[in-house]
C-alpha cells in the first residue's frame, strides 16, 4: 500500500525563484533565505519520495477570471513551467502521475469533495519555486508530482476547516492506493504578506510563528480560525496559508488518530521581497 | 451570501470578492492578455488604442494609462492580474507593491529589510497605524 511519510510546508515567493534562476543565492540578501533549505538536501537523500502531492495556487497564470475552480487536481502526464510575463523559469518540466492522480480524484469525489480535474495546464511559481528551494538545481525533479490548485485569489476562498477535511480525504485516498510507494504531501504559500494598497509590506512575525506552532500541535483547533483572521493578521495574500492545512490534514494523526508527527525541520525568515518565509518538514510517526 | 463585512474594515486593503471581480472583469482580462509577447508589443506601441479594444470603463482605462494601481484595485483589479502591467513595464513585485504605499522604492525596501510593516494599529480602520492613509477609495462599494 502507498504510504504518506512526510509533509513539507514552504512559502513560494516569485522573487526567490528569480534569485535562484539568476544565480544570486549567495548574495547577502538571499543567502539567509536559501540557507533555510540546506537541511532539505540531506534529508531528501534518506526520505526520497516517489510522488509529491503538491498543493499550491495559480496566480492569474493558467486560471484567469474565465474559470475559477476552488479545488483542481492535475491528472495529466506532464506540465510545463509557465511564462508569467518574465519568460518561463528555466527549470525541469513537471512529470505527473495520471494513475495515482485519477485514483485520488475518484476517491476524494466519493468522499463528497467535488474536485475539478485538469489534464493540461502550465504551472506557475506557486509550484516551481518550492521545488527549486527544496531540491536545488537539478536536471529533472527527483519525483513524480501531482499538482493540486486551490483558489485563494477570489473570496470566498475555502475555510481552514474545509482544507483540513479535504487533506484528510486525500490522505485516506492515498493510503488506500494498492502500490508500495512513498508519498509526500506539500502545502505552499504565505507566510504573512500583503502585495496591495497602503498596507502593502505587512509582516506579522508573532502571528506566523503561532501559526507554525498550532499547525504542528493543534491542526484541528487552527482549522477553526476564520478566513478574516488570516487576511487581517497575515495580510491580504497571507490567506494562502489555508493551503497548509490540506497537507497537514493528510498526516496520520489527523487521518487515523495517533501520535503527532515529528518536526524534522523548522525555519522562519523575514524578508524575501515583500514576504515572510516559512518552512517546515513534518515526518509521520511510526 | 455576502462576505462578512469585517473584510471591508481592514485599513489600506481591498478584498477581491465576487463584487470586485464582476466590476473588474475586463480590466483583469485585459491584464491577462499581456501574458503574450505580441500583445505586450501592441499595447506598448499604442496604449490607448489597445485599451479601446476592451470593454473596460473609461475610469479603468485612465487608471491603467496613469499606472495608478490603487485606483485600478478600487475599480475591480486584482493584484495578481495587475502585475502583468508591471511585468510589461519591467517592474518587480516589490516595486509594484511599494508604489501603492506612497513610499519611495528605497524606503519601502528598507522597511522590508527591517522586518516589514507592523501590524499594530493596522488591523482595523480607525486605529493609529501607518496604513490608515490614504483612506479607502470612495469608488469601492459604489
Ligand atoms: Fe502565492
Amino acid at each position: 500500500m502507498a504510504r504518506i511519510t512526510a509533509s513539507v510546508y514552504t512559502s513560494h515567493i516569485p522573487a526567490v525563484g528569480a534569485a535562484f534562476d539568476l544565480g544570486r543565492t549567495k548574495e547577502d540578501y538571499w543567502k539567509p533565505v536559501f540557507a533555510g533549505y540546506d537541511f532539505d538536501k540531506q534529508w531528501m537523500k534518506t526520505h526520497k519520495p516517489d510522488v509529491i502531492f503538491l498543493v499550491y495556487n495559480d496566480h492569474a497564470t493558467a486560471f484567469s477570471l474565465q474559470m475559477i475552480p476552488t479545488f483542481a487536481i492535475m491528472t495529466g502526464p506532464e506540465f510545463n513551467p509557465a511564462d508569467e510575463g518574465y519568460g518561463a523559469r528555466p527549470v525541469p518540466k513537471v512529470i505527473g502521475d495520471p494513475e495515482l492522480a485519477s485514483y485520488i480524484a475518484s476517491a476524494v469525489i466519493q468522499q463528497d469533495f467535488d474536485l475539478t480535474m485538469v489534464n493540461e495546464i502550465d504551472v506557475d511559481h506557486g509550484l516551481t519555486v518550492p521545488l527549486s528551494c527544496v531540491f536545488g538545481e537539478v536536471k529533472e525533479w527527483p519525483a513524480k508530482i501531482i499538482p493540486f490548485a486551490v483558489n485563494v485569489v477570489q473570496h470566498p476562498v475555502p475555510s481552514g476547516a474545509r482544507c483540513l477535511a479535504l487533506g484528510r480525504a486525500i490522505g485516506k485516498a492515498i493510503m488506500s492506493y494498492p502500490e508500495d510507494i512513498n508519498v509526500h504531501i506539500w502545502g505552499t504559500g504565505g507566510m504573512s504578506h500583503q502585495l496591495q494598497g497602503p498596507r502593502a509590506g505587512l509582516i506579522n512575525k508573532e502571528w506566523d510563528n503561532a501559526f507554525l506552532d498550532r499547525l504542528i500541535d493543534d491542526p484541528k483547533g487552527l482549522s477553526q480560525m476564520p478566513n478574516i483572521d488570516y487576511v487581517r493578521e497575515a495580510g491580504s495574500e497571507g490567506i494562502e496559508l489555508v493551503m497548509w492545512l490540506i497537507a497537514r490534514g493528510a498526516m496520520s494523526d489527523v487521518v487515523a488518530g495517533g501520535p503527532k508527527p515529528k518536526v524534522a525541520h523548522r525555519f522562519y525568515h523575514v524578508p524575501a521581497s515583500n514576504t515572510a518565509v516559512g518552512h517546515l518538514i513534518l515526518e509521520n510517526a511510526g | 451570501m455576502a462576505l462578512d463585512k469585517e473584510f471591508n474594515e481592514i485599513p489600506g486593503t481591498i478584498v477581491f470578492d465576487a463584487e470586485q471581480s464582476r466590476k473588474g472583469y475586463w480590466l483583469n482580462q485585459f491584464c491577462m492578455s499581456l501574458m503574450k509577447a505580441e500583445n505586450r508589443a501592441r499595447f506598448k506601441a499604442n496604449e490607448r488604442a489597445y485599451l479601446d479594444e476592451w470593454k473596460m470603463t473609461e475610469e479603468q482605462k485612465q487608471a491603467v494609462l496613469d499606472r495608478d494601481l490603487n485606483r485600478m484595485m478600487a475599480l475591480g483589479g486584482n493584484i495578481y492580474f495587475l502585475s502583468k502591467i508591471g511585468a510589461t513595464d519591467g517592474k518587480s513585485f516589490q516595486q509594484m507593491a511599494g508604489s501603492m504605499t506612497g513610499m519611495s522604492e528605497h524606503d519601502y525596501r528598507d522597511m522590508m529589510v527591517k522586518g516589514g510593516r507592523r501590524i499594530d494599529g493596522n488591523r482595523r480602520i480607525g486605529e493609529d497605524g501607518d496604513a490608515q492613509r490614504p483612506q479607502k477609495d470612495p469608488a469601492k462599494g459604489r
